[in-house]
């Protein structure tokens, strides 16, 4: 067997760095239940009171809510609200395209010889290679460019002119993500038996019947995970929402940053620990249903 | 014309990655045109771009500078390249030290019994997908004069009766440093930790029975197996290092500038356009450079897209 499997060097340094990535985390969520309005030292629990909230300087010495006091002013706050019926609104358009025109190129590049096939390919890789920073300066500087044109020949004026907003937001989210749905579809039908589709077409299906009856289901899990792969990828990007968003468009992580270099209340930890909780279900869930899966093959 | 278009393979295929490839022309292609086009012209005084050919972006880049103490018409200013080269030195540490921590780590998940092997890689997920500004925050809370880690400290040395001054760790090179290793362990993680699984046990055993020690089996085995998972990790860490600015920005205050910082701030603060697009140009041009010699020489592993 293995001489290093239980070597304690390796087991030290896995503790450590196992709390190296959580120590931030229960840090951030404890803040959360901060009674002090400044949130620079942990000033204890919040405790709770049936009528309003009470506060002596810079502390919460009572609340409805309790503990929970932050939680219950982050539900009333409408600004993260609307963030983040933006950040859902970005993150499903952007994906439900980008996993359309991702699975198309996918069969393309897989199943098909045409003349621009070298540079799809070669293009889906430009996303990886290159920063972010640099796509997303390149990309404002096309919609300001192209708007700027636009408004003057159109002759728009106030309101009616063309700016940066949820569209442009949705349409670049959809430009970083494509290449990776993409990716992850091209890998699943790599390993893909032709002899099921051969099948089907010997038993007289056409090929429409013969896609949607056995390609498309075969293929459907590397869909779903690229689709899952663009749903994570637009609802965390900061760098390109932070160039192409406007007035109207803002994201979660923009609103979190935003308040970092203003004044911080535990509102924004009560905001964090709601988004960490969120993602930890998400991917339980997708883990019971991963082991599911697998139990069944 | 549709019976044409059945016969007609290569259009079929064309038709089929036309939205992609329109979405890639014009959001990619386009936009890396225009910052090339855009970096040789001139900013106008109400901050536009007037469309020239000069190089005069890329010399204030390189140290060429107008603006001199000695009423001398040109000098010599370090600023930018000091910026570019504090940047390249940061992803080259931030690179170093986040394959010294995520190996192990990778190593004994790899060979972690498989029931719990699931568990163990869902903690690493957990931060992954938790928010990169999220992430920086908590940061943030960690490392300020009255943050969690002087507490700890604080109260460890008054155990002890020492007397304790609370280190000034935030707006640091330091703080900085340990933000881009926090957002970016993950990502070296799961290759190393594909690249680990993927190796036959029975190597190991080959590896006994021939004579070689613990030491001998990792370093002539285990090591160069998983090189493609550290040679994927390393792609998918140093190149956003390069670019993010969160981090400097939250972490290192006005301290730490990066390239990032210095690209953001033309576009918004300082409206010069034509001097950030020169610069973000230079900063591709690095890390295509070092992407390229480094898979050049370690190839380019496959583990890339699996994370």
């Amino acid at each position: 067997m293995n001489p290093f499997r239980r070597h304690p060097i390796i087991q030290v340094a896995t503790i450590l760095v196992y709390i190296f990535l959580y120590a931030p985390i229960v840090v951030l969520i404890l803040y959360s239940f901060n009674a002090s309005r400044t949130n620079v030292t942990f000033e204890g629990f919040i405790p709770r009171v049936s009528e309003r909230v009470e506060m002596q300087g810079s502390m919460v010495q009572a609340s409805p809510c309790g503990a929970f006091h932050w939680f219950c002013e982050l539900s009333k706050n409408d600004d993260v609200i609307e963030a983040a019926g933006n950040t859902l609104t970005i993150a499903f358009t952007s994906t439900l395209i980008s996993t359309i025109i991702g699975t198309m190129a996918a069969l393309a590049l897989q199943r098909y010889e045409f003349k621009l096939k070298p540079f799809s390919q070669v293009s889906l890789y430009i996303p990886i290679v290159i920063p972010e920073i640099v796509m997303g300066i390149g990309i404002l500087t096309l919609f300001s460019q192209l708007f700027g044109l636009l408004n003057g020949a159109l002759g728009l004026t106030g309101d009616s002119r063309l700016s940066l907003g949820l569209g442009t937001v949705i349409v670049s989210h959809i430009a970083f993500s494509v290449p990776f749905v993409t990716l992850v579809v091209q890998a699943r039908l790599q390993g893909f038996d032709k002899s099921y589709e051969e099948a089907a077409m010997d038993l007289g299906a056409n090929e429409w019947t013969t896609f949607r009856r056995v390609t498309f289901p075969m293929i459907l899990p590397g869909i779903l995970s690229g689709g899952l792969l663009a749903f994570t990828l637009s609802l965390d990007d900061f760098v390109i929402t932070f160039f192409t968003n406007g007035p109207g468009s803002t994201t979660l992580p923009i609103y979190v940053y935003g308040l970092l270099r203003k004044i911080i209340t535990p509102q924004v930890n009560a905001l964090s620990t709601v988004w960490i909780l969120t993602v930890f279900i998400a991917v339980l869930l997708l883990q019971v249903l991963q082991s599911r899966e697998q139990k069944q093959t | 014309m549709l019976q044409r278009l059945r016969e007609n393979k290569s259009a079929q295929g064309t038709l089929l990655a036309l939205p992609t490839m329109f979405w890639m022309f014009a959001l990619l292609i386009i936009p890396l045109l225009l910052t090339l086009i855009i970096s040789f012209g001139r900013r106008s005084p109400d901050g536009d771009v007037i469309y020239t050919f000069t190089l005069d972006n890329y010399a204030r880049l390189l140290g060429y500078s107008t603006d001199c103490d000695n009423g001398a018409s040109a000098c010599f200013n370090s600023l930018y390249l000091q910026i570019l080269w504090r940047s390249i030195s940061l992803a080259f540490n931030t690179t170093f030290w986040v394959i010294l921590l995520a190996y192990p780590l990778a190593y004994f998940i790899a060979r972690a019994n498989p029931k719990r092997r699931n568990m163990f890689l869902f903690l690493v997920l957990i931060p992954l997908w938790t928010n990169f500004v999220i992430r920086v925050y908590a940061w943030m809370m960690l490392l300020r004069k009255e943050g969690a880690i002087n507490i700890v400290i604080g109260s460890i040395a008054s155990l002890f009766d020492i007397p304790f001054q609370p280190l000034e760790m935030l707006y640091t090179p330091g703080a900085v440093l340990i933000g881009m290793v926090y957002e970016f362990l993950p990502f070296m993680i799961l290759p190393i930790f594909t690249s680990l699984e993927k190796i036959d046990t029975s190597l190991y055993e080959a590896a006994a029975d021939l004579g070689a020690n613990g030491i001998k089996t990792f370093l002539r085995v285990t090591l160069p197996l998983s090189m493609p998972g550290v040679v994927a990790g390393t792609i998918l860490v140093f190149i956003p290092v390069m670019g993010t600015f969160i981090v400097s920005d939250i972490l290192g205050g006005r301290q730490v500038i990066l390239v990032g910082n210095l690209i953001q701030r033309q576009f918004l603060d300082a409206r010069d356009p034509t001097f950030g697009s020169a610069a973000s140009l230079i900063l591709m041009i690095m890390t295509l450079i070092v992407t390229y010699f480094y898979t050049r020489k370690f190839g380019f592993g496959e583990e890339i897209v699996v994370a």
